[in-house]
């Protein structure tokens, strides 16, 4: 039972020492690509580096050290004043309710337009399949746009508040998701659509019944992740003038020290939150996915 | 050489195999079967250990592989082939990778993982390719062959693993008559030729009768027949899967026919 034993019985013996050859050529070639792929990387990797460090004001491994002292000066100040983090909590409660509700709220929104532009982006989905590039190209210029510029300019149109930070979480939502739901919605097997559209049902009734049901799962769990995401997005247009846990991280940043107390309860209090979210969106899937 | 003692394994409260024991003393074709549901795929993952036992041994040569942990379970897994009914290849592989795939219990993870294998493998598992009569699609990806083809890569890499014992999960329920007979030949001269003892999961009774040397009726995850081919009448088969009197195997059989009336009623049909 050993190699020696496998004799060559099918096909004639030229065919066999032809394909041999032909393999190992292309094993050597497979070979010979993949080498000046991994010198080209780590050359293009060294000289990056170098130039990325001739242009920095300091040196990369002199400020190595330094990473840590900013961070360690916040929690070491801020253990010595533990005793107040449970109080930070409840003083700042209102305020990371406003900023989870503009997260919430720019989620749902801008989750129902991204449902609807996957499926119009969806060729084989989609009731004009010619139309698929524009759509595709509307959720390119929802995401190009860095979601704090939309927010400061209309902070200036609107004034400040919860409305201009929805609008334009909102909008980056709708390309994100829409992006992410659409590559779902292509995986999604078609032949129960095909079942209904055989029994006369309209775009919307095939949508609803043959697309829906299949890609709820993952289309949730990526809303969930959006969710998550929208939290942070949101906790930072605060710093633009949005209210929420954004503006009181900022103001107890710009104090500086005697106040790390608070930017670190804030700091958990986020933390906290996003752990919060993760625990459910894992049951909301499980229970989804098992059915 | 193969000796099953008092086999189990539950499933919550409902037990998949329930004590099953057996001995195989040479390196003969065993067919296990029974309907859906009967054990058979639960028996066979768990000589490979796919899955675990709840109790019991099942000695090769005398030692107790379900007692195997770490490497000792992964080099038995090496020397223990399984061939699956989905084939279970890496479909955007090609066919000769796949093959080498056989080898990785043996060869070292880093050069496996670049794909860096040495002449002698490569040439070894075209070698078997050739024997198989597959090897003009070695450059091929997996994905791109039909499933009888499919099929013999996965005897293929199989082979690559030099295996003492040839495990087949419904090797043949996913394919057509003809790729089927094709793949089920293979299996039975490896048996024959290389000496090693195949283990398959069938669920045709005629792909039974005319390949095995042994057959093992399995229900409801107890043996309720062990014999050669020639004892499995009809009145056995209807026990094994628990049928009634209008059972009749020619119904669902995938056999080409033996006869050939209805092809000279054809050439008549044409003739005339």
């Amino acid at each position: 039972m050993t190699a020696s034993t496998i004799g060559s019985t099918g096909g004639p013996p030229h065919d066999l020492a032809q394909n041999q050859h032909a393999y190992l050529e292309l094993v050597r070639r497979r070979r010979l690509y993949g080498g000046v792929l991994l010198i080209l990387f780590v050359a293009l990797m060294m000289s990056g580096f170098q130039m990325a460090q001739s242009r920095n004001a300091g040196g990369f491994i002199d400020g190595l050290p330094m990473v840590l002292a900013f961070p360690t000066e916040v929690i070491s100040e801020a253990w010595e004043k533990r005793a107040n983090l449970p109080g930070i909590f409840v003083a700042h409660i209102p305020s990371l309710i406003e900023t989870l509700n503009i997260a919430a709220v720019s989620t749902i929104l801008g989750g129902i337009a991204a449902m609807l532009l996957a499926l119009l982006s969806t060729r084989g989905l989609s009731p004009w399949p010619r139309l698929t590039g524009v759509f595709r190209r509307i959720m390119d210029v929802c995401r190009a746009i860095p979601e704090i510029v939309i927010a400061l300019i209309l902070i200036y149109i609107l004034g400040g508040g919860p409305v201009p930070a929805v609008i334009a979480i909102s909008l980056h939502t709708a390309g994100a998701l829409g992006k992410l739901f659409s590559e779902v919605a292509e995986n999604a097997d078609l032949k129960p659509v095909e079942g209904l559209t055989s029994v006369g049902a309209g775009w919307g009734q095939r949508m609803w019944f043959g697309v829906l049901p299949q890609v709820a799962p993952n289309w949730i769990s990526y809303g969930l992740l959006r969710f998550e995401i929208n939290v942070r997005a949101s906790a930072i247009l605060g710093f633009v003038g949005e209210g929420g846990i954004g503006h009181d991280l900022k103001i107890a940043m710009q104090w500086g020290m005697g106040r790390y107390d608070l930017v670190v309860g804030i700091f958990l209090l986020l933390f906290l939150t996003i752990v919060i979210i993760d625990t459910i969106s894992d049951r909301v899937r499980e229970r989804l996915v098992k059915g | 050489m193969l000796e099953v003692r008092n086999v189990t394994r539950v499933f919550g409260s409902r037990a998949a195999v329930d004590d099953i024991s057996f001995t195989i003393d040479r390196p003969a074709f065993v067919g296990i079967i029974g309907r859906s549901g009967a054990g058979k795929s639960t028996f066979l993952r768990m000589m490979n250990r796919l899955t675990d036992a709840s109790s019991g041994q099942i000695l090769v040569n005398g030692q107790n592989i379900l007692s195997l942990g770490g490497q000792a379970r992964r080099a038995w897994q090496s020397q223990c082939a399984m061939i699956f009914q989905q084939f279970n290849l890496v479909p955007r592989m090609d066919v000769t990778s796949n093959v080498l795939h056989g080898l990785l219990n043996r060869r070292s993870t880093l050069a496996t993982m670049f794909n860096l294998w040495s002449r002698e493998d490569i040439l070894r598992a075209l070698q078997i390719l050739d024997r198989l009569g597959i090897v003009e699609q070695a450059a091929k990806r997996a994905e791109a062959l039909s499933g009888g083809q499919q099929q013999r890569v996965a005897i293929a890499r199989a082979l690559m693993q030099d295996p003492q014992i040839i495990l087949a999960d419904e090797p043949i329920a996913s394919l057509d008559p003809m790729n089927a007979q094709v793949v089920m030949d293979t299996l039975k001269r490896i048996n024959i030729e290389d000496g090693r003892m195949v283990i398959a999961n069938l669920h045709t009774l005629d792909t039974a009768r005319r390949y095995c040397d042994r057959v093992i009726g399995m229900r409801d995850g107890r043996i309720v027949f062990d014999g050669t081919p020639e004892q499995l009448s009809t009145g056995v088969a209807r026990d094994i899967y628990g049928a009634d009197a209008s059972f009749n195997e020619a119904a669902t059989s995938t056999a080409l026919p033996t006869d050939t009336a209805a092809d000279r009623e054809y050439a008549e049909r044409l003739l005339a």
